[in-house]
């Protein structure tokens, strides 16, 4: 069931997430990027902002039409929430001659996402996979997961770096939000297409302004995500794909791409699926103290694989195609799906513009196979 | 008392061999005991002689003025040990010692050279069976330089 | 993630540069473990590593963890004393398949430290000696000073049920015993390899070759397994340190049927 919301309401969507007790994370301008921060009124969002994303480029500039949601990704994902860069396992005190440990519980926040992309939808769905299913659930992103929710934006423009209609994860998303919007910007209107996909979603959506929408609005969004699936920039050929990485294990474009590489770790800051971690242990002055720290990591350092003697993955070729690797074929025997959104993060953020798509492409090919 | 024949035979490094092929090399063999603690080869000797360990252990070393005596192989049943006697100057490039009570089968150096002439045939195939003991040690010693424990 | 403080029974110098501690619950609950597993030890304010447990499986009371000192904890725990604390995480990853080799020959090929994690499998084997054929350990190290549980490898080889060889990379003139590679133990070795599991483990370079000696006898690859070592931090399988191509070393393994990672054990860097 389609909902309209008018544009001039829209502010009630965000004063009723707020008397609800949510604290709204969207999307925000600064430093020329669209990231996502506190959002606290509606002239706190980018209206008018678009972006236009390149291997390595990323420009803002000003449509003027008034659009909330004219651009797609920024550099920042929900993962910065969900899994944050840095959390506090434990706290530990000398005493007696041992010590006893006190374990941080978790502090979820009550957070709307408002302004999720069906690809970031999916990214947390991946992560739901591996923090809440496995055999060690992380009680830190179980907490905070089930206090947050899920305002996706369909996507009606394909951003210039992405693909998620090779990694069939957008540009609409079919389930797993709390609610979802279609913006639509016309001549003459401006409004939303709003549906729920869950009890907290619909309980919002009751609480807001909105009016079946009509078939001829549903229509025109309809063929505007229609029209954004068939102008990705990007392909991915996903057929298979696993296999044929698998099969291309020591190809040589393995070196033509290490040497563009600069191991920077860019990439796996930016994407919303990189879930590696590293742990750390400090101890104050005194010696009496001590802390357990859990942070971000990539795979890209030469620490990452360092057992005594060296780095198991010691030149930069075996560090890209750990990370290409695990991305387009260990996942899927890891978690049973790839674990590559189709975003466009890491083609836009690489300072080289490594497109991962392309060298998919081009380590599957025939020619110059070894 | 078995004829030296039946020994070669027993030897498995030779069961390739023809037994006419055996015949022939026991006419350049000789049955050899060493005691515990005797020099079985000494560096830069005349390599006479080259050894089928039938019983006990021989090790392989070189003298160090630092370090004394390193023991870098050790050889025993069936293995085995010595080929200074194949190529110039015929001159033992290391020690040997008999750490046990050593039986062998010594095969005479210039003998078994002499009969490879002679009959080309036997020769071609006493040294393919050989060059096989030859790679087997390249192939352990590199995994010893690898200094995998290091 | 928590850590649980054991305290420091005793220190046991083994080598020059190998140490084993010994260590004890603080709170009366035993940790039991399975041969093969492994514990994340923590040095108060210093870090915490993974470390095979190399004592006896059947007197889990007392933890025994040999390790090498290779890096800031393993040097700081070298410098720990009876009656100091350790934090232990643990037991975590899979097992050797002592259940699965009852009615097989079992043969352990071990080179340098690699003798620590099939430790237990010998206490295990030896503890139910008639569930199983023969008993084979083969070990290799680098020199004599490098022999790892010397007295109780003498013992074992006294033992009338039990086949033990030692060799050495090189020797000095007091060792009589065997000097060459580890793998040239394999061939002769006293044990029938159709009817036979092998445990291989030791630095990676020693078990491929070692694997491939067995394979040449004749012992199936599925019934050949290493033990794998990796960077780990989590060791539960979420910080994503420890992969081996899809394999998180820490839960899939450490050890592994040589037939599921023979593939990625012959690619460089994975």
């Amino acid at each position: 069931m389609a909902y309209l919301l008018e544009n001039n309401d829209f502010e009630v969507l965000l004063t009723t997430l707020q008397t609800q007790g949510y604290t709204v994370i969207g999307p925000v301008q600064r430093d020329h990027t669209i990231v996502y921060d506190e959002v606290r009124a509606v002239e706190d969002l980018p209206a008018g902002w678009t972006d236009a994303q390149a291997p390595g480029s990323y420009r803002l500039s000003d449509q003027g039409d008034g659009a909330l949601f004219g651009y797609t990704v920024g550099p920042h994902s929900w993962k910065r929430y969900l899994y944050p860069a840095s959390v506090r396992l434990w706290q530990a005190q000398r005493q007696n001659g041992t010590f006893t440990v006190a374990e941080d519980t978790p502090k979820p926040s009550k957070l709307a996402f408002l302004g999720m992309r069906p690809c970031d939808l999916q990214a947390v769905a991946l992560h739901d996979r591996i923090f809440m299913e496995s055999e060690f659930a992380d009680p830190f992103y179980r907490a905070q997961r089930q206090q947050a929710l899920f305002i996706v934006v369909n996507c009606t423009r394909a951003g210039g770096t992405c693909f998620c209609a090779s990694m069939d994860t957008g540009p609409r998303a079919k389930t797993g939000f709390d609610l979802s919007l279609t913006e639509i910007v016309t001549d003459d209107r401006h409004y939303f297409i709003l549906e729920s996909d869950s009890r907290r979603g619909k309980r919002l959506l009751d609480a807001l302004p909105v009016r079946p929408a009509e078939a001829g609005e549903v229509a025109v969004a309809e063929e505007r995500l229609a029209a954004a699936a068939a102008s990705m920039g990007r392909t991915l050929d996903t057929e298979h794909l696993k296999e044929r990485l698998e099969s291309s294990i020591e190809h040589a474009h393995w070196e033509d791409v290490s040497r563009r590489c600069l191991t920077c770790g860019n990439c796996t800051m930016v994407c919303p699926t990189c879930f590696c971690t590293t742990i750390e242990d400090y101890t104050d002055l005194s010696g009496e103290h001590a802390e357990r720290w859990r942070k971000w990591d990539s795979c890209f350092t030469m620490e990452f694989s360092y057992i005594h003697g060296g780095s198991v993955r010691y030149s930069p070729r075996a560090r890209y195609r750990q990370w290409l690797m695990h991305k387009l074929a260990t996942w899927v025997d890891q978690f049973g799906s790839f674990g590559c959104v189709g975003c466009g993060r890491c083609i836009t953020w690489c300072p080289v513009g490594i497109d991962l798509t392309e060298e998919a492409r081009m380590l599957t090919s025939k020619e110059k196979a070894r | 008392m078995k004829t030296l024949d039946v020994l070669l035979g027993e030897i498995e490094l030779f069961h390739e061999l023809d037994p006419k092929h055996i015949e022939f090399l026991a006419g350049c063999a000789s049955n050899v005991i060493f005691q515990a603690g005797e020099l079985v080869i000494k560096e830069g000797a005349p390599a006479k002689h080259f050894f089928i360990i039938r019983h006990g252990t021989v090790s392989v070393d070189i003298h160090d003025p630092r370090r004394g005596y390193l023991r870098l192989l050790t050889v025993s049943e069936n293995e085995v040990l010595g080929w200074s006697w194949m190529f110039p100057p015929y001159r033992s490039r290391f020690d040997a010692r008999a750490q046990s009570l050593v039986r062998a089968v010594a095969l005479d150096g210039a003998c078994i050279r002499q009969k490879c002439e002679d009959d080309q045939v036997f020769g071609y195939h006493f040294y393919k069976l050989f060059s096989r003991v030859l790679i087997h040690r390249l192939e352990a010693a590199r995994m010893q330089m690898a200094n995998v424990y290091g | 993630m928590r850590t649980t403080p054991f305290r420091l029974k005793r220190v046991i110098k083994e080598t020059f540069d190998t140490f084993t501690v010994e260590l004890e619950s603080t709170n009366g609950h035993t940790l039991s473990f399975e041969p093969g597993q492994f514990n994340m030890l923590y040095i108060f304010g210093v870090g915490e590593i993974p470390i095979s447990i190399s004592g006896d499986p059947f007197s889990p009371e007392i933890l025994h963890h040999t390790t090498r000192v290779v890096g800031t904890v393993t040097k700081a725990m070298r410098r720990l004393t009876a009656g100091e604390t350790i934090g232990v995480r643990g037991p975590f990853g899979s097992s050797w398949s002592v259940e699965a080799a009852r009615g097989y020959d079992v043969v352990l090929v071990a080179g340098g430290i690699g003798l620590a994690p099939l430790r237990p499998v010998l206490y295990h084997v030896l503890m139910r000696r008639e569930e199983y054929g023969k008993i084979v350990l083969l070990y290799g190290t680098r020199s004599p000073d490098d022999i790892l549980f010397r007295k109780e490898l003498e013992q074992w080889r006294a033992r009338f049920d039990l086949d033990v060889h030692v060799t050495v990379d090189y020797g000095d003139e007091k060792w009589h015993g065997n000097v060459g590679v580890v793998t040239k133990l394999i061939p002769k070795a006293p044990f029938d390899p159709l009817h036979t599991m092998a445990m291989v483990c030791g630095p990676e370079v020693m078990m491929r070759f070692s694997a491939a000696e067995l394979l040449k006898r004749g012992v199936p690859a599925d019934n050949i397994h290493v033990s794998m070592e990796r960077n780990m931090k989590c060791a539960v399988g979420l910080c994503g340190h420890c992969q081996f191509s899809s394999y998180f070393v820490c839960k899939d393994g450490p050890v592994f049927r040589y037939s599921q990672i023979q593939q990625p054990l012959a690619q460089w860097e994975v």
